[in-house]
Order: structure tokens, then sequence, then C-alpha cells
């Protein structure tokens, strides 16, 4: 069954697409638990997530997922390595105060790992630095630089370079523009949000 | 049955009473024959027994969880979370809540019988939080009930939870820890040691043998009361409800009455405390609570406790609860953690400190809610 259509963000269906059955999943950065309730309709998956946003880990408790409140840069030492099959990040590698470290974690406790990241060399946001001279508010980094929780701000190509230097491999990646997936063509020109599949 | 005393809880009326068949083993040592527990319930039980819901209570806590206390005529301590169409829906679930042993609204403890027809007093063995959820297994055990939907607990509920999580892990689905901690810190133990000094030395205490003496110590019993109630409140809220008013007067007396609303509520507090509170009971479940160190337990790492459990776990903290604060429930959410163990965490916010779990918190409901669900 495609998560595609299901209403998820494109990132997260394109990862809820990709989790097999019967697998152990952590989703950092869990938001409202989406995905998780996404994946938890699949056979077998037992999703857990991480949160930092209370009222948000109410919401997810709520409805029944089993989500700790909790800081990613500080809370996933506490999981045991390959804990689960899946490591999600989804729009939180910008946030943390150390990405490559956060990368290490993510393929410490997962034999894979999904991280998607809003790209920040996409086109519109190239244009309104060069053109504006002002740091880029566009669709998909729509808040001010000085309100903006995204402290790393990072492109296709940084991540790619970032995943070579930590000898993760690139199983699979996805782009998505105005919503829609495009495929891998000058990616870091044209793609809005990129996800990455890894393992080591 | 209670020994008859001065204390106004020996006439209580009766709440459901289950008498063990077999003497209770206790981490002393020692066993307990003869034990009763006290209890109430709520909801009708379904046919499957799948809708048990086990509430446990806290330190001066009682089985009167959702109905009227006997002595103090007030409501039940969890009225607001348990009862129809509440968090923990007693159209839904039937719902138990026992006396711990050691207590005194009509399980065993140190008022009881002895074989000799005398109270207890000091001659009841100290017990632990596990020896408590011992009880109340063998409660379990006597209802027919082998699993329980959930188990529920704040503050020292929550450490029964915990404990049975960890002693028993078939017996319960789902384990809520609300408030609590898997360890006393030393600072716990100094606030319960001022207590139990302040009981101790009071003269009428007479070694614990006070029973039929006519007399009880409540003075140190609401001494301690009133230290312990401290801990349960922040700065915060005790300085919105009291700041430095004074107490019905206009100015200060320059003497040593309550000058102080601050003062004035905790005498009440305490004062009231010793109309429905046993001094020695006090003690010895200070004593238990004190005993607790979940990781010790099972070969010093907690993780252990919780290794290959089932369970799903959901623990609340609260951020201005400074007696179990929201470090302690990190301490156990990384330990469930590293067990592998389904575990959801929540620190809220409340301005009431320790006492929070007790208070209406929309945020607490929707949490009890999902989860029991």
């Amino acid at each position: 069954m495609s998560a595609i259509g299901s209403g998820l963000r494109p990132d997260l269906a394109a990862i809820a697409d990709h989790v097999e059955s019967s697998t152990r999943v952590l989703d950092i950065g869990c938001g409202d638990g989406a995905l998780m309730a996404e994946l938890e309709t699949k056979s077998g998956v037992d999703a857990r997530g991480l949160e930092l946003n209370a009222e948000l880990v109410e919401r997810c408790v709520a409805r029944g997922l089993s989500v700790v409140q909790g800081d990613a840069d500080g809370d996933l030492a506490n999981y045991p390595d390959k804990a689960f099959d899946y490591a999600i990040l989804s729009q939180t590698l910008q946030t943390a105060s150390r990405p490559d470290l956060m990368l290490d974690e993510l393929l410490r406790v997962g034999k894979k790992a999904f991280v998607s990241f809003p790209n920040f060399a996409h086109w519109r946001t190239r244009i309104a630095l060069m053109l504006g001279g002002r740091m880029p508010v566009t669709r998909a980094l729509p808040v001010s630089w000085y309100e903006t929780t995204n402290i790393h701000h990072v492109t296709v190509d940084d991540f790619r370079e970032l995943a070579r230097a930590k000898g993760a491999k690139i199983e699979r990646e996805w782009f998505f523009a105005n919503e829609k997936e495009i495929g891998a063509t000058a990616a870091n020109w044209r793609a809005e949000f990129a996800v990455f599949q890894l393992s080591r | 049955m209670l020994a008859q005393s001065a204390r106004p809880m020996a006439n209580l009326p009766a709440s459901k009473s289950f008498a063990l068949a077999h003497d209770l083993p206790l981490d002393s040592g020692q066993a307990l024959s003869g034990v009763k527990i006290a209890y109430e319930s709520y909801g009708e039980l379904a046919d499957d027994r799948s809708n048990v819901v086990l509430i446990c209570h806290a330190l001066t806590g009682d089985q009167y969880v959702a109905s009227e206390h006997p002595i103090t005529g007030k409501p039940g301590w969890w009225e607001r979370m348990v009862g129809p169409e509440k968090p923990i829906d007693t159209e839904r679930f039937h719902v138990i809540c026992a006396n711990v042993i050691g207590s005194c609204m009509g399980s065993t403890g140190p008022a009881s019988e002895n074989s000799d027809g005398a109270p207890y007093a000091m001659r009841f063995p100290v017990i632990t939080i596990r020896d408590m959820v011992r009880g109340l297994v063998g409660l379990l055990d006597g209802l027919g009930i082998e699993r329980l939907h959930t188990i529920v607990g704040g503050s020292m509920g929550g450490m029964q939870a915990l404990s049975m999580a960890a002693n028993w892990p078939e017996r319960a689905e789902r384990v809520l820890v609300i408030a609590s901690t898997a360890r006393h810190s030393a600072q716990n133990i100094a606030f319960h040691e001022v207590g139990r000094q302040a009981i101790m030395a009071d003269p009428a205490w007479k070694d614990g043998d006070y029973y039929a003496s006519g007399a009880s110590p409540d003075n140190g019993l609401a001494v301690a009361r009133m230290a312990a109630h401290i801990t349960y409140l922040s700065e915060e809220g005790l300085t919105e409800k009291f700041g430095r008013r004074l107490q019905n007067r206009d100015s200060k007396s320059f003497g040593f009455d309550a000058d102080f609303q601050v003062e004035s509520y905790l005498r009440y507090q305490g004062s009231g405390f010793t109309q429905r509170f046993d001094a020695n009971s006090y003690l010895y479940i200070t004593r238990a609570m004190d005993y607790f160190d979940l990781a010790e337990e099972h070969g010093g790492t907690l993780a252990n406790a919780f290794s290959g459990t089932k369970s799903r776990f959901c623990l609340v903290s609260f951020d201005t609860d400074w007696l179990y604060p929201t470090a302690e429930s990190r301490h156990v959410v990384h330990a469930l953690n590293a067990a592998g163990a389904k575990v959801s965490f929540v620190e809220l916010s409340a301005p009431n400190g320790h006492d929070s779990f007790l208070l209406e918190h929309e945020q607490l409901d929707r949490v009890v809610r999902g989860f029991v669900e």
C-alpha cells in the first residue's frame, strides 16, 4: 500500500513506503506522530518517537503512540546499538547542534537511516540570496533567520559529501519540488526537499 | 480487624476486605500472617476480566480514589481522573484501588492486632514498596485477576507501578507512572527523617505503644505532615497562594501565633491529617519509600529491572516538582529505552509542584486518557 495520497508530507510518504513490515522504527523529531501512525498501520511495525515539544508529545501519547519527550542531541545516547531497523530523522538534521555526530548516532541506533531536509541550494533560495542579498525566506524555509531553528543549513551536495566522509552508504534518494517527486538530475538545483536512505 | 484504640480510624465503616490465604513473605526475611487488604472497586468487571485498572495510592492516600472518604467526608482523592466518562472511565474499566499494607485504612498495618490480640505497634515488620506490591498481587490473585489492563500510580503509587512492572512483568499490560521515581534521593530521605523524628520526639508516641493510652502523637505527626506538605508544593505556588499575607490580622503580632497565612495553612493541614492517619503507619510507609531503589534490587542497573518487558510504559513529570523532579523520570525512561521497552514520556508544565498530579490539568487528562485507551 502506498502512503502517497495519505495526506502525509511527501518526504514522510516516501519514507513510509520504504519501511518494511515487522520492523522496529525510531522517528526522531516525530512531531504530532503522523508518520508513526501511518507506519503502525503496516503489519508488525513497532514505531517509537522522540520529540522535543511537550504539546506534540502529548498529542502523540493521546493517540496511543509511544513517544518520549527529549532532545535528539542528547537522548539518542541512551538507545543501544542497532536497537532499531530504521532510524528516521525528518527535517531535523539542520536543527542539530552537530549534524555530523547526529548522523553517526542515527547509524549507530538504526541498521538503516532515513534523513530528510530542506535543500538550501534550491534555485529559489539561491536567487533570493543572490538578488535579494538577504537570508532567504521561501516556501520550503518560511521562517526568518532570527527565528528559525535551522542552524545548520545544508544542500543536497553537502549531505552527499557528509555521507561519503562518514563512510555511510546512500542506498536510495528521493527529491521533491512543488510537493511532487522529481528525478535526481540536477537535484542540487531543483529539489526543495531531499530524502536519503543510508546504511553503514 | 483493626485494634480498638483512641485512633479515629479504628471505627471505620467496612471497606471491601480480602484476607490473604497465605503468609506474606517480606523483603526483610520475615513474613506477615493474617494479612487483610482493604480495597474499593468501581465499574463492571468484564466477563473476560480484561478491563481491570489498578490504581496505587501515595504515601498518605487510601483506597477511596473515587468515593467519599469515611472519616473526612471529602470526595475521593482522584475523582477528577476516575469515574464515569473521566480519563479513567469507570463505564469502561473495572477500577480497583487497595490500601497498602503498613497503612491504616483497613489493610494490615502497625495499628492492626497481632496474634496476641494487642496492636503490632513497632513489632510490625519493616516493609518495602515491593512488599506492598506483593500484597496487591495477593489481592489480585484472590480476585482471580491475572492480568491488569493498566497499573497506574502517582508518587509512591508510581513506585508500586514500577515495582510491579519489574518484579511481576506479566501482570500489567500498561504501566502509567506519574510524578514518581525509581529511587529515593538523599534529599527525599532527609525530609522523611525530619518527619519521623518529629513523631518519635512527641512524648505521646511512647515508643509506638500509644494505641491504648488514650492519646496519640498528634503534635509530632502534624509537624511531619507540615514538613512533607512543603515538599509537595512549589515556591511559585506558595507565593501565589499566600505570599507574605497575614492571617486574619492587620499587623504582625510580635509573637508566635500563625501570623502568616502560610503558617495557618500548614497548621491546618497538619492537624487535619492527624484525624485520618496513624503515626506509626507514617513511620513505616516513609521507611518503605526511603528503602526504594529499583536498580539496587536488580544488580545495580535499572535497565535490568525491565529487561524483556512486554508492557507499555508512560511516564509523566511536572516541571515544578522538586520532590521527584523530571530528571528522575528521565532516568527511568533511559533505562526503559536501554531495555527496548515501549515507553512514552512527557514533562508537563504546572505551577503546583509535586501535587500537580492530583489537581486540575487538562494535558494530564489527555495523556492518561490516550494511554489507557
